[in-house]
């Protein structure tokens, strides 16, 4: 481990409990003011509904509470402490004049039923971020209301149902590549269609004539994600969409790898039908530890008056308002607008970015890709030597040799201070190691990692049992996650139940 | 372009390090006819001080300054200051779904400790680290109760919040799973013989909420009965989190399908909130969603992991229990300090405060209009009936930096001239005052005048 030091040095870091072990009777970290009506007999008022116990709920102070959740932060990794680079998950740099203004008074209070009237910021919001989302993709119209990406592949996938309905036939199947991310296939089934698996070829691109076999009338749209997985440009994009449209199927994009292609390349240009935007990947909203995201649908006008309701609209006097009178929507997918909080800051990168920061953002995504991929090839193998956009996966042939799987190496990584790539995805390539590094890292971090990657590959062979006891320096061990799912453990219990 | 860390030193050096002499070769392999020439023809880059001027402008046109009783499913609590703090850390914020758990345990905990405080608030066995928000947790509650019945139908009360119903409906539609409705009575909860009536052998379950749209609190021990003697499951919905301090949780439910919103998140126009699923341990391997759980590592020290994995659809593709991937980590994590931050007795005085506040309005209320459901305990909201239609009403309001409850007739036309009001612990009697007095102003002046123009009059 030679060159660890630079990335990474050991540090203390605080122990600490669960809440639950830190509560004692009589703490409290609240105060209400006083009551200004007149105090309620809360019996009187409910009745058997009336509840007299709220269990193990904590009693713990303000300091402590501030201790608690500081110290817990402190174990883990994030973006702001360095590269992250979890392929296709695009974890760029999350700006903090998006969290301010998301926190502006009434834009974080606005209620969604507060009357049109007062709620022209709020709606100018979500039309000024729908036609700049609009332009960016080159598609003709747009939902913001998908809660995450899973949500708005199933909002997409809905509407592609309705527009074949509309035709006299919804079609039964969606064919999926067999390198695409497991919520295509999850999210066809809640809209009831079945999957059709559709292999890669030697590319790692779709293969032409297994399409063309598999393509017919009962096929209702291929879900593609462009880039695929592998981080690979589907160059026969156009004939793909050729295929589908003879047969009167859709072509609905993933647009979970955006992020290569923002200011270069419009997917509405290159025959995409529908497709849908993660704002917490290529739009810059915190990840958060797992959500909250966003998931806006854009498409083609052949498909708009499928649009779940409501639908911002400019009314006869000039000001915004909600149009819910649309007979042909798919309905709701969500209570109220979608996670309006998420535009706000996806508004915010946009203008932080402009029209040639955005494609430089682009630009020096799939530059440092590519410098990665340069800095690692021969030291571990490549699967596909197709050009390579925002991210590339390898595999671990090389480092299997010595019994050091992905998952090994990943671990390791940890020890030289970087988050680990993913692993073991896009299930196509044995073994991966899918590294996204996105526009957010400096030329010295990338080469921090290339050095980190490297020295892991010389312990693969001088002493593999090193890497495959990572990693070493954090506060647990491999977890036993066999046992855990085994035996679940969901919740904390109180040690010693006291009888009464 | 602030955000980017490289001079264009920098990228000519990378560039000549790949081997290329050009930033366009890395594009080479899209089709040239479909690269983008121009720019994007949106606005240009605007600094930091521009931006902040935008959404202050937006926040001015946004109800800014207004004191609100509305509610429906969206509800203005008292925010602790120390959540936004906790919550802006970089190690929060900035952090993913903690797949690699040994550098995760900080969020990998926090979601262990929302889950057990869940548990305790809704009486259930486990609980889910979050859904997307209580629409879709509800909508999710039921597919689960489907695939864990085998029968497909769904019966749904019509005192369900509106649009949770229309996205059930929407998910419903292409899954086979007929829904039909079963009304309310007139003390505002459901019916329950035409519930019983709903239900047939082919029932999954009875979808209810409580305290429902009305804010009327309904008789869960009698639904439950009704529906376990039919061998369908009780899915409860629960929109406002705060009752669970004084209101009884569904105990007899199979699975309650939460909004945690009132829990120390912003109303932000509707999202992002925190739905989650709560149910009994035996069902846990039909739920959706991410859970964490309890395990040591290899020197036997506590730690926590995502667990049950197989469950989900990276690992089962198109036979996982849902297509969820990410969720509302960071919101679920607001909820779980705002729940820590009250805990044992303040959440009871916090729901204590809400229904002191509510019983008040709603007595006023009805000195000078109709209050429906009066008989029936309700949390934290109520229907006022007027002469005057509702939305004039709450123009006149308006005017006062005021807005009025939530008009029903789009929702429940069957209820004439009827607005849901909502009154929470930040509900000022002098506000409550206020709106009865202008209520009642314009009830008196609607009934003195026979003319359709002189309320115009008024409203404008």
């Amino acid at each position: 481990m030679k060159h660890m030091t630079r990335k990474a040095t050991r540090h203390v870091n605080q122990n600490e409990g669960l809440i639950f072990e830190k509560s004692s009777a009589g703490k409290a970290a609240w105060k209400l003011p006083p009551l200004d009506v007149p105090e309620v007999d809360t019996a009187a008022l409910l009745g058997a509904s009336e509840r007299k116990d709220l269990g193990n709920m904590p009693e713990v102070s303000e300091i402590e509470i501030i201790r608690h959740f500081t110290r817990l932060s402190t174990w883990n990794y994030a973006i702001d402490l360095g590269m992250y680079p979890l392929g296709s998950c695009t974890m760029k740099y999350n700006p903090r004049v998006n969290e301010a203004v998301a926190r502006v008074e009434g834009i974080a209070n606005g209620h969604p039923y507060q009357p049109e009237k007062i709620s022209q910021g709020a709606l100018h919001i979500i039309k000024t971020l729908s036609e700049q989302l609009i332009e960016i993709t080159g598609m003709d119209a747009i939902t913001l209301q998908p809660a995450a990406g899973a949500h708005g592949e199933m909002t997409g996938l809905l509407m592609v149902r309705a527009y074949h309905q509309s035709k006299g036939n919804a079609r039964k199947k969606i064919l999926i590549p067999d390198s695409a991310h497991g919520t295509n296939p999850a999210t066809a089934a809640m809209v009831n269609y079945a999957v059709e698996n559709l292999k890669s070829d030697s590319r790692g691109m779709v293969d032409i004539a297994a399409l063309e076999a598999q393509m017919n009338e009962d096929v209702a749209a291929l879900m593609l994600t462009n880039p695929n997985t592998l981080g690979v440009f589907e160059q026969d994009i156009h004939k793909i969409a050729d295929i589908l449209h003879a047969k009167g199927g859709l072509l609905y994009m993933d647009g979970a790898n955006m992020n290569a292609l923002v200011g270069k390349v419009r997917p509405g240009d290159f025959g995409v039908d529908v497709m849908h935007l993660n704002l917490h990947k290529t739009f810059s909203t915190p990840h958060g530890g797992g959500g909250p995201g966003s998931g806006p649908v854009a498409i083609k006008k052949a498909l708009e008056p499928f649009l779940p309701t409501p639908v911002v609209t400019t009314k006869s006097d000039g000001t915004l308002g909600f149009d819910y009178n649309r007979p042909q929507s798919v309905g709701r997918v969500r209570a109220f607008y979608g996670n309006f909080g998420m535009f706000v800051r996806a508004l915010a990168y946009i203008q932080a970015n402009g029209p040639d920061g955005l494609r430089q953002t682009t630009e020096d995504a799939v530059l440092n890709a590519n410098y990665i991929r340069k800095g690692l090839e021969g030291t571990y193998d490549l699967p596909y030597s197709t050009p390579t956009m925002h991210e590339v996966v390898f595999s671990d042939k090389v480092q299997l040799k010595k019994g050091v799987r992905t998952m090994d190496i990943a671990k390791r990584l940890i020890d030289y201070g970087f988050h680990p790539y993913t692993t073991a995805f896009p299930l196509i390539v044995p073994g991966a190691l899918m590294i996204e590094p996105t526009e957010s890292e400096s030329k010295e971090e990338m080469d921090l990692f290339i050095e980190a990657m490297k020295s892991i590959a010389e312990e693969v062979e001088e002493d593999p049992q090193t890497v495959l006891d990572a990693p070493h320096s954090t506060r647990v061990s491999r977890l036993d996650e066999t046992a855990a799912a085994r035996k679940p453990v969901l919740r904390w219990k109180p040690a010693v139940l006291q009888p009464e | 372009m602030r955000y980017l860390p490289k001079s264009p030193a920098d990228r000519e050096g990378m560039l000549k390090t790949i081997g290329l002499r050009s930033v366009d070769e890395l594009f080479s392999p899209i089709p040239a006819e479909y690269r983008l020439t121009r720019d994007l023809n949106i606005p240009r880059q605007m600094a930091e001080s521009e931006i902040v001027d935008f959404f202050r402008q937006r926040s001015r046109e946004n109800g800014d300054g207004y004191t609100s009783f509305l509610g429906a499913g969206a509800y203005f609590h008292y925010r602790p200051v120390i959540i936004d703090s906790l919550i802006s850390r970089g190690e929060f914020l900035t952090a993913y779904t903690p797949y690699q758990a040994e550098i995760s345990q900080g969020t990998l905990q926090s979601i262990f400790e929302f889950q057990t405080m869940i548990c305790e608030l809704t009486g259930m066995e486990v609980a889910n680290a979050s859904m997307y928000d209580g629409s879709t947790a509800a909508a999710e509650g039921v597919m689960m109760a489907v695939r864990l019945t085998g029968r497909r139908s769904v019966v749904v009360a019509r005192s369900l919040h509106p649009e949770y119903r229309e996205v059930l409906a929407t998910y419903a539609t292409h899954q086979g799973m007929p829904l039909s409705v079963a009304g309310f009575g007139d003390d505002g909860r459901v019916n329950l013989k035409e519930l019983e009536k709903s239900i047939t052998p082919e029932t999954a379950c009875v979808l209810v909420q409580s305290p429902n749209f009305f804010g009327t609190i309904e008789d869960l021990a009698a639904i439950a009965e009704i529906a376990h003697k039919h061998g369908a499951m009780l899915v409860v919905s629960i929109a406002e989190a705060v009752s669970l301090g004084i209101v009884e949780p569904p105990r007899d439910a199979d699975v309650i399908a939460m909004e945690a919103q009132s829990f120390g998140v912003p109303l932000g126009f509707g999202g992002p909130y925190c739905g989650v699923i709560a149910t009994r341990e035996k069902y846990v391997r039909q739920m959706p969603g991410r859970l964490v759980g309890q395990t040591v590592d290899k020197q036997g020290k506590r730690g926590f992991v995502l667990t049950l994995a197989t469950r989900e659809q990276h690992i089962r593709r198109e036979k996982a229990t849902s297509n969820i991937c990410t969720n509302q980590a960071l919101v679920a994590l607001m909820v779980n300090i705002f729940m820590t931050v009250y805990g044992k007795v303040g959440l009871k005085e916090l729901a204590k405060q809400n229904l002191a506040k509510t019983a008040y309005a709603a007595g006023q209320f009805a000195k000078h209009g109709k209050v429906l459901f009066g008989g029936t305990p309700r949390f934290n909201e109520f229907v006022v009936q007027t002469t005057e239609d509702p939305y004039a009403i709450n123009s006149r309001l308006l005017g006062h930096k005021m807005v009025g409850g939530l008009p029903l007739k789009k929702f429940y036309p069957e209820l004439g001239n009827a607005a849901l009001w909502c009154c929470t612990e930040l509900t000022t009697r002098i506000a409550i005052d206020t709106a009865v007095g202008l209520v009642a102003e314009s009830e008196r002046s609607v009934r003195s005048s026979s003319t359709k123009e002189e309320v115009e009059e008024v409203a404008r």
